[in-house]
Order: structure tokens, then C-alpha cells, then sequence
């Protein structure tokens, strides 16, 4: 038990000094690297807590691809530290509005078991026995949820088709290698001629 | 205090044993595959290869090692420190990782996960912050460039690897891979999914930056791509880790399509559970991994480079629709002819 | 149905398939190169390799010091100092060639009245280090020695022609 909760708390702290990090940190990159620093400890967390198929999608989708894109955008960025820090004091209080009430509303889910008993007693509800969490998930997912499921797939299809019809642009004049003409060509589409020396075609 | 010993100190000292179990034959095997490359490819091209270190240049890898480890290591002033040095270590690691997930015989495999595939997967495309955290910490021009087509290309090709690995969970009803290589008893999975083994297969040359998909390191444009600024034992962890991914990449490609460690037509002249046995399973899982390594050393010797655009078409307009499809293809035929698993 | 030909030519990677097969043929080829450093390939009696100072079959040097090698060096390689000897003729008292500016055309050895700076055969002779490229007069001799029988066969090969 001594080296679970070891763990957990070792996952635990480094989450929260690397997630103060992302935030704290001058350099974009840095802080990209410090978001998955972040993200590998709440997969531990995850491990710990026996969710292990939720563990390696948070490493597969978000780490592996997503902070991918960030870090891709993030290096080519040319930052202008002044500039950053200008508006600082000016958005310095609606941004502590905004965390208060975060905070806040962290405290009362937390706390919710006070306030329904039921969602007390779901939140702790454990996995079914002799069935991995992978197949636990899907049984929720594809029965009770599926509606939700599917509505949830709906609206990434249409944020997608948005950022394509939002950034696609036809451009006129372009030349583009077409390479299925290219693959048809074959040795009777080329004709050979025989140019006698000094003349010319 | 005996407590201690039998619940804690113990069973630590047994994983270690384990992972050098791994890591040593496995770094003996990357250090080799340097010297099957060069002799494939010499082969290939009808020269001779490294032929002057030890027996037929056997020693070559072990020459080399020792090089890198006595050169020194050059870190460019204008580089971020911390990153450039951690970079290759990410590398490495990564692709040792890796292998507690990677079931050698019925039951020898040091971690047994439920979500086996999973975990080899996200490892696999966890490799790419090696190259483009090495990328950006250089701040030279070359290795960024190379950083970011590794972004990009790694990124792309993971999308059809996880949809390959979707029709191969389909077929098993498992994330473990020990349940994927059982499931094979019959026949393995690479004569019903042909195709999507070579797309896999195709993903995992782009995914280990290997040619003809070595656009992060195109010698040819990039002067070495992402590692142009390492020397010495940090460029040592690079090499090593990526042919450990190469490693790697074909065990995973033995697993979920060559059966793993089962011989072929069942061909079981040991009793069950006997020390035979294993060594036999031991000896064709190696068998296989050869193979499908030597398929990359082959393609390499094969192929030009793909351009960068190209290489972009390849993975999304062919590889992801093609995956796709074969995903929903796969399922409906389960389904219709009732031959899921776990039913 | 040439269309369908096509693309199951190109579904079936046909093409790929037919470009391993070739160089798995390949591997089964006899070898091309030679064992380098057991086996060498033949040089042609032209070949301009290391520099070597020549001497007479008495023992004389035949270096007169008429500087026209160092004159001619395209690459300023060579650098010559001369005086008269006790007995009256002229030698150099200093003859060296920086092997690391040297381009190995042989003008210095088409320059030479008495065939004394000839380009040998030999082309290994890498070192460790940058020091040891700076030849001076008692190596460019000694390497004169060392392959007086092999250059004096390539000269006399190559007499006919020049």
C-alpha cells in the first residue's frame, strides 16, 4: 500500500508544480512541455486509480497528438515578451473573476456528495467485477449513452467540416502533379524520333 | 525488517533482472542491426560491406560504439541545454520502454497489461518528442526544419496505424497482446488482413523515420535533419533509439500479424509448458521479428525518398480512407458471418 | 480495361514488389568491389600518388635546385631553398611540400629537368595528424628510396609516350 501512495502523491505534486508551470513559464515552449509533463501525471493518476484504458488515451490523443500540434504551432511562433505582458494589468481582474468563480465551482463538485446523496454514492461506484475497464467503458458508452455518444461524434464532425470550409481556399492557377495521368503513361504515349545530327526537330 | 525484504526489496530486485533480462540482449540486437543494415544494403548493391573489424566485420558495431563514446560532446552555444540533452534520452528510453509490454512466449512478458496495444501504441507515437524537442533546442535551421516535418509526418501516420490496430482488436475482442497472439492459433492475421498489414507495415517505416519516409533526416536537403547538431553519445542515444524503434516496430508487426511466437501450421514438437517449448516459441517469435526487420532494411535498400508532399498524400488521402473503410469493411463481415469474438 | 489493369497494378503495388524483387536478385550477385585493403585494383603507371625525391644510382641526389617544380605548383605547395655545395654544385638546402595544400596535378614532375620530384604510387599515407603532411627533404628522399624500383618501372613504361 506504502508504494501506491507514494506514488500517488509523487503524481500527484509533480501535476501541480508542472501545471503551475504551463502557466508560470516565459517560454511557450517550455510551458507546451510542461502541458504534457502535466498530461503523463494524470495518466498516472489514472493508472493508480485502475482506469488504465483512460490512462493511455490521455497519453495516445492528447500527448501524442494533440500537444504534438500544439508544440508544432508554439515553435514557429516569433514572441514578443513585451508585448505579451502588456495587457496584463488591464485583464488582471477579470481573469481573477474568472478563477474565483472556477475555484468555486471546483469546491462544490467536489463537495457535491453534500448536496444529492445519489451523486455521492455514483461517484464512487466500482467497476463491474471479471470485466476490464475497457469493456466496462464500452458497455456505458455503446448502451446507456449511446445517443449522447453519437452527438458528441456529430459535433467534432462539424467543428472539422467548419476549420476546413473556414481556412480551404480554392487558388486559381496552380499546377498540381496529377499522379494517376502520371502512372498512365507508358511507352506508346511517348513518341520517339530520330533527330539527324545538326538539324534540329 | 524480513517484511521488508520479502514484500518490497525483493520483488524490486526481480524487475530489474528482468528489464537487463530485456535491455541487454535488445541493445546487443540494435547494436547488430547496424551491421545487418550495412551488409543488406552492401549485399543489395553488390559491395562488400564492413568486412576488416573482427570476423567478416563483425566487431564493427562494437568499434563504432566505442567511437561515439570517446568523441566529445558538442553542445551549441545558442542551444537550450536542458531540452537538447534531454531529447536523445527521451529517444531512448522510449524505445526501450516499450518492450515490457511485448510477450516473448506464453506468459514470459514482464508486464501483461490489459491494454497492451494501447500502450505500445502510445509509446510508439510518443517518439516524436525525441526528434522535435531535439529539433527546436539546436535552434539551427536544419534540425528545425526536420523537427517539424517529423511533427507532422508522425502525426499523420499515426492516424491510419490506429485504425489498422482497430481492425486487428476487432478480430481479437483484446487490447492484450498475448490474447491478440492466442487468437492467431488458427491462422495469422496476415492472410485475412493482407492489406492492412502492409499499410501497416508502410506506417511504421514513416512513424521510425525510416526511409523511404526519412524526410526529418533527408541527408540530401537537411544536412542530417533533426540530430545535425549531436555528437557523441548524444547522437549514440539517437541511432540506438531509432533502431530500437525498428526493433520494436517489428515486434509489434510479428504480434498483430505474424503470430507472434506460434510456429507455423501449429508445428509444436514440444510437450506443453516444457522449458522446450518456450525456447522453441522464443526461437520463431525472434524468427519473425528478423523478417519483417529485414523488410526494412530491404525497403531502404529499395526505395528513393518520397517528397514531402507526396508523403502527405500517401498517409492521408490513401492510407486514412483506405484504413477507414477497412475498418468498417472488417466489422460488417464479423458481424454478418457472426464470427465476433466474446460473444 | 486498361483503366482496371492499372489500378490494380497500382492497388497491388505492383510496381514496389517488382523493384524488391530486383534487389533481392541483387543480393545473390557476385560482388563488385574488391577486399580494399587485402586486394587492390590496378594503377596505371600515370598515377600521380605521394611525392618522392629521386637519386642517381651512385647515391647523388638528383635535385639540382632549379626551382622550376616550385615555380610551377599551382597550389604553392612546394617551397625550395638552395646554395652551393663545397664541391662547387648546386643543391637545395631545404625541399619541402605541404601535402595538405598539394592538388596532385604532377606539373611539379612534368616541370622536373632530371626527373628527380616524381609522383609515386603510393596514396596511403594518411596520419594522425596535420604535422606529419608537411614533408620535408629527408622524407621526400627516404620515400625515393622506398619506391625507387616501382617509380623507375612506371618510368620506363611511360618513357614511349613522353
Amino acid at each position: 500500500m506504502i508504494v501506491q501512495a507514494l506514488s500517488f502523491y509523487v503524481f500527484a505534486a509533480v501535476l501541480i508544480v508542472s501545471g503551475v508551470l504551463v502557466v508560470a513559464n516565459r517560454n511557450p515552449v517550455y510551458s507546451v512541455l510542461f502541458l504534457i509533463l502535466t498530461f503523463f501525471n494524470a495518466a498516472g493518476l489514472f493508472v493508480l486509480l485502475g482506469a488504465e484504458f483512460l490512462a493511455m488515451m490521455l497519453v495516445v490523443v492528447y500527448v501524442g497528438a494533440v500537444a504534438v500540434l500544439f508544440l508544432f504551432v508554439v515553435m514557429m511562433l516569433d514572441i514578443n515578451f513585451a508585448e505579451l505582458r502588456q495587457g496584463f494589468v488591464r485583464y488582471a481582474g477579470i481573469g481573477a473573476v474568472v478563477g474565483i468563480v472556477l475555484v468555486a465551482e471546483i469546491i462544490f463538485v467536489v463537495s457535491s456528495g453534500a448536496m444529492s446523496p445519489a451523486a455521492g454514492a455514483l461517484g464512487g461506484s466500482p467497476m463491474p467485477a471479471g470485466v476490464t475497464n475497457t469493456e466496462a467503458l464500452g458497455n456505458i458508452l455503446y448502451t446507456d449513452y449511446f445517443y449522447l455518444f453519437q452527438a458528441a461524434g456529430v459535433v467534432l464532425l462539424i467543428a472539422m467540416i467548419g476549420a476546413i470550409v473556414l481556412t480551404h481556399r480554392e487558388r486559381e492557377g496552380v499546377r498540381r502533379q496529377r499522379i494517376a495521368a502520371q502512372l498512365a503513361r507508358d511507352r506508346r504515349s511517348v513518341e520517339i524520333k530520330k533527330v539527324p545530327t545538326g538539324t534540329g526537330i | 525488517m524480513v517484511d521488508f525484504w520479502s514484500s518490497y526489496a525483493w520483488p524490486t530486485v526481480i524487475i530489474l533482472i528482468q528489464i537487463l533480462a530485456i535491455v541487454l540482449p535488445l541493445l546487443l540486437a540494435v547494436a547488430y542491426l547496424t551491421y545487418a543494415e550495412r551488409k543488406v544494403m552492401a549485399a543489395m548493391q553488390m559491395r562488400r560491406g564492413p568486412n576488416v573489424v573482427g570476423w567478416w566485420g563483425l566487431l564493427q558495431p562494437i568499434a563504432d560504439g566505442l567511437k561515439l563514446m570517446f568523441k566529445e560532446t558538442i553542445i551549441p552555444s545558442g542551444a537550450s541545454r536542458i531540452p537538447f540533452l534531454v531529447a536523445p534520452m527521451i529517444t531512448f528510453t522510449l524505445s526501450l520502454i516499450a518492450w515490457a509490454a511485448i510477450p516473448f512466449g506464453e506468459g514470459i512478458v514482464i508486464a501483461d497489461l490489459n491494454v497492451g496495444i494501447l500502450y505500445l501504441f502510445a509509446i510508439s507515437s510518443l517518439g516524436v518528442y525525441g526528434v522535435v524537442v531535439a529539433g527546436w533546442a539546436s535552434n539551427s535551421k536544419y534540425p528545425f526544419l526536420g523537427a517539424l516535418r517529423s511533427a507532422a509526418q508522425m502525426v499523420s501516420y499515426e492516424v491510419s496505424i490506429g485504425f489498422v490496430l482497430v481492425t486487428v482488436l476487432l478480430c481479437v475482442g483484446s487490447l492484450n497482446l498475448s490474447d491478440v497472439v492466442r487468437a492467431q492459433q488458427s491462422i495469422w492475421f496476415v492472410v485475412p488482413l493482407l492489406p492492412m498489414a502492409v499499410i501497416f507495415f508502410i506506417s511504421a517505416l514513416a512513424e521510425t523515420n525510416r526511409p523511404p519516409f526519412d524526410l526529418p533526416e533527408a541527408e540530401s536537403e537537411l544536412v542530417a535533419g533533426y540530430f545535425s547538431e549531436y555528437s557523441a553519445m548524444t547522437f549514440a542515444l539517437f541511432f540506438l533509439g531509432e533502431y530500437a524503434n525498428i526493433w520494436l516496430m517489428s515486434a509489434m508487426t510479428s504480434l498483430l500479424f505474424l503470430g507472434g511466437w506460434l510456429p507455423i501450421f501449429g508445428w509444436e514438437p514440444f510437450a506443453d509448458g516444457s522449458v522446450g517449448q518456450i525456447i522453441w516459441h522464443g526461437l520463431w517469435f525472434a524468427a519473425k521479428i528478423g523478417f519483417v526487420a529485414f523488410c526494412f532494411l530491404w525497403v531502404r535498400a529499395t526505395f528513393p525518398r518520397y517528397r514531402y508532399d507526396q508523403l502527405m498524400r500517401l498517409g492521408w488521402k490513401v492510407f486514412l480512407p483506405v484504413s477507414l473503410a477497412a475498418v468498417v469493411v472488417t466489422s460488417g463481415v464479423l458481424v454478418f458471418f457472426d464470427l465476433l469474438p466474446n460473444k | 480495361m486498361t483503366v482496371l489493369n492499372r489500378t490494380a497494378k497500382s492497388f497491388l503495388l505492383q510496381e514496389l514488389l517488382s523493384g524488391m524483387w530486383l534487389t533481392l536478385k541483387y543480393v545473390f550477385r557476385p560482388k563488385v568491389t574488391i577486399n580494399y585493403p587485402y586486394e587492390k585494383g590496378p594503377l596505371s603507371p600515370r598515377f600521380r600518388g605521394e611525392h618522392v625525391l629521386r637519386r642517381y644510382p651512385n647515391g647523388e641526389e638528383r635535385c639540382i635546385a632549379c626551382k622550376l617544380c616550385e615555380a610551377v605548383c599551382p597550389a604553392l605547395a612546394i617551397t625550395i631553398e638552395a646554395e652551393p655545395r663545397a664541391d662547387g654544385s648546386r643543391r637545395t638546402t631545404r625541399y619541402d611540400i605541404d601535402m595538405t595544400k598539394c592538388i596532385y596535378c604532377g606539373l611539379c614532375q612534368e616541370a622536373c629537368p632530371v626527373d628527380a620530384v616524381v609522383e609515386g604510387p603510393n596514396f596511403e599515407f594518411a596520419t594522425e595528424t596535420r604535422e606529419e603532411l608537411f614533408y620535408n627533404k629527408e622524407r621526400l628522399l627516404a620515400n625515393g628510396d622506398r619506391w625507387e624500383a616501382e617509380i623507375a618501372a612506371n618510368l620506363q613504361s611511360d618513357s614511349p609516350y613522353r
